[in-house]
């Protein structure tokens, strides 16, 4: 775990760490929930983790920049107290900036409050590391969850619908099945699969047994 | 299976048991059902014409290449000999409307057998019919497509793709009286339901062709009686007191037993070994689920047609049934409560 290297690591292993290695949902298979309801189109899906990549950031600064005022054994509620606020924000903000998409997504943007990968950050990085690198952290992993949305999404848009960014693409919808409910699942699936068989192929280094 | 023999080399063999063997194999078994269905695809072709054995094909060999490709890329042993794709294929062939464009049974049999059985560990691990997930993926990906129903031309000639709706989907969306006045009396609708006369998907329309098989494989033991009798009872009783307009009893159970994918599925589907209950009484219980949720499907539904979803729902539920009706070990013996204090 990078607490004990904390000095060693550099920001960008930090960063690849949050993309590729522990990539919330390809890699963790966490918070598949939003995962699978928000991708069948392009811009919901960048809205979505373009929230989650500004909560991961902000928690991840404030628990930091508090780990040495907070009590051991209140740490959890402290840490929910402050994603729920972080997700309040984000919450306005994106009803008043973008309210057609809030319209589609408002939901899953307040249940980034549930979200397991965000506390875990923060009660394994941020609680134990200086301000700095638990904000590249933040990074790391909320851009790791907002890559995979957009392959997610991508793929099932343009698979599904022929679209991306509601812009027609091809003159077809090849597999409509995949913008319905059902088709997440298979998407997810797949693109897991894939992801996890290059990771493997051209990412993971020598040692690494999992 | 490890023999072990006694130094003397005599014929005394040590070995597991079972000690008996059947002829039965997996494969000669699976063959048997494609034989079955031989009367059914034969009726297809004369009704729907030379596009119909084009389509069944297609479908078949898509099926056997995709388990194939599947198997070499996985570097497992490639097992497409023991017929259980090609059946797959078939079945999945004699589910789609006679007018699909080619493209339309390859794609349901990758995702028949990569999708649902090799994903899900191969042969005897897949928890849905494959064939059936294969049409249900392509009902829902491509609507319109699939539910584009032709007139059979009979006599083996090629069909000039007059498009028609199936008897149920007249029932439907026009009713009763609609189907009475285009088949006349009930008498010629029975006639053309039974032989096979009517739109509908290639291998379904012919119910006397499929229940051919079905007593074929009945008497072969291949399929016990369990889940067509308890299916289609089921679903007469219901088509009898739910099926008419307004009163009770008043429905054409009929007309309801042979229309549609109802024999096909009862015979074929619903009785497909890894997906169904292995007890006997779990079976009659399946049977019936099957027949409740078809008749569900085709009287309230959104969809004229519900075997297809009736099986896959029921699917679900055959690891739960087996276990609640699971035999008990043959000599065991009951302990009372207070012995075994």
């Amino acid at each position: 775990m990078a607490e004990a290297t904390e000095e060693q690591v550099s920001y960008w292993e930090l960063i690849k760490n949050g993309i590729l290695k522990e990539n919330t949902i390809f890699r963790l298979a966490l918070s598949l929930c939003p995962a699978i309801a928000v991708t069948n189109n392009v811009k919901n899906g960048f809205f979505m983790g373009l929230a989650v990549v500004l909560v991961q950031v902000m928690v991840n600064f404030t628990i930091s920049a508090m780990r040495k005022f907070i009590h051991q054994r209140i740490r959890l509620p402290i840490f929910m107290l402050v994603i729920s606020g972080w997700v309040t924000i984000v919450n306005l903000v994106m009803d008043a900036a973008v309210p057609d998409v809030y319209r589609e997504v408002g939901m899953y943007i307040q249940l980034i409050v549930a979200f397991a990968s965000i506390l875990a950050r923060a009660e394994m990085f941020a609680s134990k590391n200086r301000i700095v690198p638990s904000v590249f952290d933040g990074i790391g992993m909320g851009t790791g969850f907002f890559i995979a949305l957009m392959i997610i999404s991508a793929f099932r848009e343009l698979i599904g619908k022929g679209q991306l960014w509601g812009f027609p693409i091809i003159d077809a919808k090849p597999l409509l099945i995949l913008i319905l409910p059902a088709g997440g699942f298979f998407a997810v699936g797949i693109l897991m699969a894939a992801f996890n068989w290059v990771y493997a192929k051209y990412f993971s280094s020598g040692g690494h047994s999992h | 299976m490890e023999t072990v023999r006694t130094p003397k080399e005599q014929q005394l063999i040590i070995s597991a048991s079972p000690h008996i063997r059947s002829e039965e194999t997996t494969s000669r078994i699976m063959w048997s059902v494609s034989a079955a269905l031989l009367p059914a695809t034969i009726m297809a072709a004369y009704f729907f014409g030379p596009k119909a054995i084009f389509l069944i094909a297609l479908t078949i060999v898509s099926a056997v290449a995709a388990e194939y490709a599947y198997q070499r890329a996985m570097n497992k042993e490639v097992t497409v000999c023991d017929g259980s794709a090609f059946l797959t294929g078939l079945l999945l062939g004699l589910n789609l409307p006679p007018t699909v464009p080619f493209y339309i049974p390859i794609v349901g049999s990758v995702v028949a057998i990569v999708l649902t059985k090799q994903l899900f560990g191969g042969l005897g691990f897949n928890v849905f019919n494959p064939a059936l997930i294969g049409r249900a993926f392509l009902l829902i990906s491509f609507p319109k497509l699939m539910t584009i129903w032709a007139e059979p031309t009979a006599q083996f000639v090629a069909m000039d793709a007059k498009t028609t709706a199936t008897p149920l989907g007249i029932m439907k969306t026009e009713g009763l009286a609609k189907l009475m006045e285009v088949f006349g009396d009930k008498v010629s609708l029975y006639k053309s339901l039974a032989v096979g006369n009517v739109a509908g998907s290639l291998g379904e329309t012919s119910a006397i062709a499929v229940l051919v098989g079905g007593i074929f494989l009945l008497i072969r033991g291949y399929i016990s009686w369990h889940i067509p009798v308890s299916f289609l009872g089921s679903a007469a009783v219901l088509a009898w007191i739910f099926g008419g307009k307004g009163a009770l009893f008043t429905g054409d159970p009929i007309m309801h037993l042979l229309s549609g994918g109802l024999m096909l599925g009862a015979f074929f589907m619903a009785t497909d070994y890894v997906t169904s209950p292995s007890v006997k009484k779990g079976q009659l219980l399946f049977g019936v689920g099957c027949g409740f949720l078809t008749m569900l499907i085709r009287l309230k539904g959104g969809y004229p047609e519900g075997v297809m979803f009736a099986i896959l729902i029921m699917n679900c539920f055959t690891p739960l049934i087996d276990r609640s009706f699971k035999s008990e070990v043959f000599g065991a013996v009951k302990v009372k409560k207070e012995a075994a204090k």
